[in-house]
């Protein structure tokens, strides 16, 4: 669960102060599918990124599984994104010498987890997302489509709360986004919480709750019973 | 993180950088290599040298008229130089001495010699009968002087080689009489031994018995007395007691100067360690550019390895993490480049031996350990600087390939 308490983060561009995000509320419940849409500039990256921890907000509360997260240090943020977060980036960030298998095994490897339990996620990780025949392929020998199920796969491993996908699909062709898609709504079926920050409103309106940004504030923000999330 | 993980991730990022690992390769190779090189050949001329030193006796004490004052000039170089000369009744005492095995009292001068009609200058070496022992001559045909007293002048002599064929050609000359200055002498023997030591050439000298030489000179004083101490341990007690006695027969006077072998080669063994470590020190500079190499190519690393580091933080790597994973790829680079230049260093010292055949290379152990050590260091703390800028890489800007 996520919950966010006048969240403020400001920018320093020149002499003039950016408000990316300004006096942010919002909740997010367990297993929730939503969509953060909204111009260039709305400060829907600067959420994700705070969503994520990579961010420290200016002032404001975040609250993620009922622990404050405002006054830890980069150590105890870094654990907690470990547990607790997994991240879907728009060009995939694989590391190109590391194969498949080592790209999945890579946050359990940071984790200090131990081989044979590791051997046993990524195989698990990769069969959710077709791909357990590709395990010793190098990125460079995989498709758009495959790379990204790739990052899925590595960012569920650590079997966290929240998938955070931002524009996960901008860099596939339709076909290939699609997959990737379904395989990410079948991860919510399952009660994982996920999170997709996009311009495209194909992807964003399969959502159960579609958030509008605009300057740093939530313009709107709509549950929708589709048939999708019913 | 696992300790084995840390290391399969680094060596994997060494080994899939094939050409900046070669290049590490190389510069730490080159300045481990000079190291051993550098020491090889000091060390080289150390152990030479003290071959050659070892090769003089080590039980030889060697005493001079005249007090040495300073490390200057030679006692008693000149003739008249000094108050009280040693003399054959001082050689008598000292032989007495329960520190002294044998000694030989030496004169030398220069003297025309002659045979049948041929002539020249040559020097003439007065001595007694256990010169040979103590110096470990060898005779070539005939025998040495006879082990007669001190004070007694048969008139015999031997010749070294060159004077030998000089005067006598093929000829035997064991029996013959020679001409030396105003006297005659009888050739008794022909040394075997060559070369050059105490400042002596084996080759161009005539040993005559020490009285004989003193007359001939028309001296009464001796250049040297050699002494042979019974064991190595006794020199030092050989040295007191030699300047003891010379100082009783000398009115309470200290008018020698009594050195040893062990002294001079302790001497020249220092003076060699300091070059050889100076050598070393000189080869040392090359591992610190090779460390600074390590350096600018690790921030090579991570400014192109921006995205990744953005993506370790992501994953939730800690600062921790990603200083030991760049710190264990500068210790792969370095250490790799280490044992490469173990591998070029004794490849050289080969090459070395094959090349001056009358020396051996070795590199001094320390010097190898050393080397090895300081090119990791090296590596090491210059991959500290770009390890941290790793580290400190803001995520969301190096995810966005950006290092600030």
């Amino acid at each position: 669960m996520i919950k966010l308490e006048q969240l403020c983060r400001n920018f320093q561009v020149g002499d003039q102060v950016v408000h990316a995000l300004d006096h942010l509320n919002m909740q997010i419940e367990a297993g929730e599918y939503v969509s953060i849409m909204g111009p260039s500039g709305s400060g829907k990256s600067t959420l994700l990124n705070a969503l994520g921890l990579l961010d420290s907000p200016t002032s404001g509360d975040y609250w993620l599984d009922g622990i404050r997260t405002a006054s830890m240090d980069d150590n105890e943020l870094a654990v907690i994104r470990q547990k607790k977060i997994g991240f879907v980036f728009q060009s995939f960030h694989l590391v190109p010498r590391m194969n498949a298998f080592e790209n999945v095994e890579l946050p359990m490897v940071l984790a200090g987890m131990a081989p044979a339990e590791r051997q046993q996620r990524v195989q698990a990780a990769l069969g959710r997302v077709g791909l357990e025949a590709r395990r010793h392929h190098r990125p460079d020998q995989l498709s758009g489509g495959e790379r990204q199920r790739v990052a899925i796969a590595r960012a569920i491993v650590m079997q966290p709360s929240i998938l955070l996908a931002d524009e996960p699909t901008g860099n596939l062709d339709s076909q290939s986004g699609k997959e990737v898609v379904d395989i990410m709504e079948e991860l919510n079926r399952q009660g994982l919480t996920l999170i997709v920050v996009t311009h495209d409103p194909a992807i964003g309106q399969r959502a159960g709750r579609q958030i509008r940004m605009e300057d740093g504030r939530i313009a709107s923000d709509e549950k929708i019973a589709s048939v999708l999330n019913a | 993180m696992r300790i084995i993980d840390c290391n399969r991730i680094a060596l994997g990022a060494v080994l899939r950088a094939p050409l900046r690992t070669a290049m590490m390769l190389l510069a730490t190779a080159i300045g481990v290599g000079a190291v051993l090189l550098l020491t090889s050949v000091g060390e080289s001329a150390r152990t030479y040298v003290s071959g050659q030193f070892q090769a003089l006796g080590t039980r030889l004490v060697i005493v001079f008229p005249g007090k040495s004052e300073t490390s200057g000039s030679m006692p008693g170089a000149m003739p008249g130089d000094v108050e009280r000369e040693l003399t054959l009744d001082d050689a008598r005492a000292l032989e007495r001495s329960p520190y002294v095995e044998m000694l030989s009292p030496i004169v030398v001068g220069s003297m025309p010699v002659s045979y049948g009609g041929r002539e020249r200058d040559t020097t003439v070496l007065g001595v007694s009968h256990d010169f040979m022992a103590i110096r470990g001559w060898e005779i070539g045909t005939g025998e040495f002087l006879p082990d007669v007293d001190f004070d007694r002048a048969p008139p015999v002599c031997v010749l070294g080689r060159t004077v030998k064929e000089e005067l006598f050609s093929e000829q035997v000359a064991v029996g013959k009489w020679l001409r030396v200055g105003s006297r005659r002498c009888r050739v008794v023997g022909v040394l075997l031994t060559e070369g050059t030591s105490l400042m002596i050439d084996a080759n161009e000298i005539v040993i005559v018995p020490v009285a004989y030489a003193q007359a001939l000179f028309d001296i009464s004083g001796l250049f040297r007395i050699i002494v042979q101490a019974p064991g190595r341990g006794d020199i030092d007690a050989t040295k007191r007691d030699i300047t003891e006695i010379i100082k009783q027969r000398h009115y309470g006077k200290e008018d020698v100067t009594v050195i040893t072998q062990d002294a001079v080669l302790a001497t020249f063994d220092g003076i060699f360690d300091t070059l050889t470590q100076a050598l070393a020190g000189i080869a040392s500079i090359s591992l610190v550019v090779a460390g600074v190499l390590i350096m600018n190519v690790m921030l090579v690393a991570v400014s192109q390895r921006t995205r990744e580091v953005g993506l370790l933080k992501a994953l939730g790597a800690t600062r921790r993490q990603i200083i030991a994973l760049f710190l264990t790829e500068a210790f792969f680079l370095a250490s790799f480049g280490g044992l490469a230049g173990l591998a070029v260093g004794y490849i050289g010292v080969f090459v070395l031996e094959l090349t001056f055949t009358d020396f051996t290379f070795t590199p001094p152990p320390w010097a190898v350990a050393a080397a090895f050590v300081v090119a990791i260091a090296s590596g090491m703390i210059f991959g500290i600087m770009p390890a941290r800028k790793a580290a400190n890489l803001d995520p969301i800007a190096a995810l966005a390939g950006r290092q600030s």
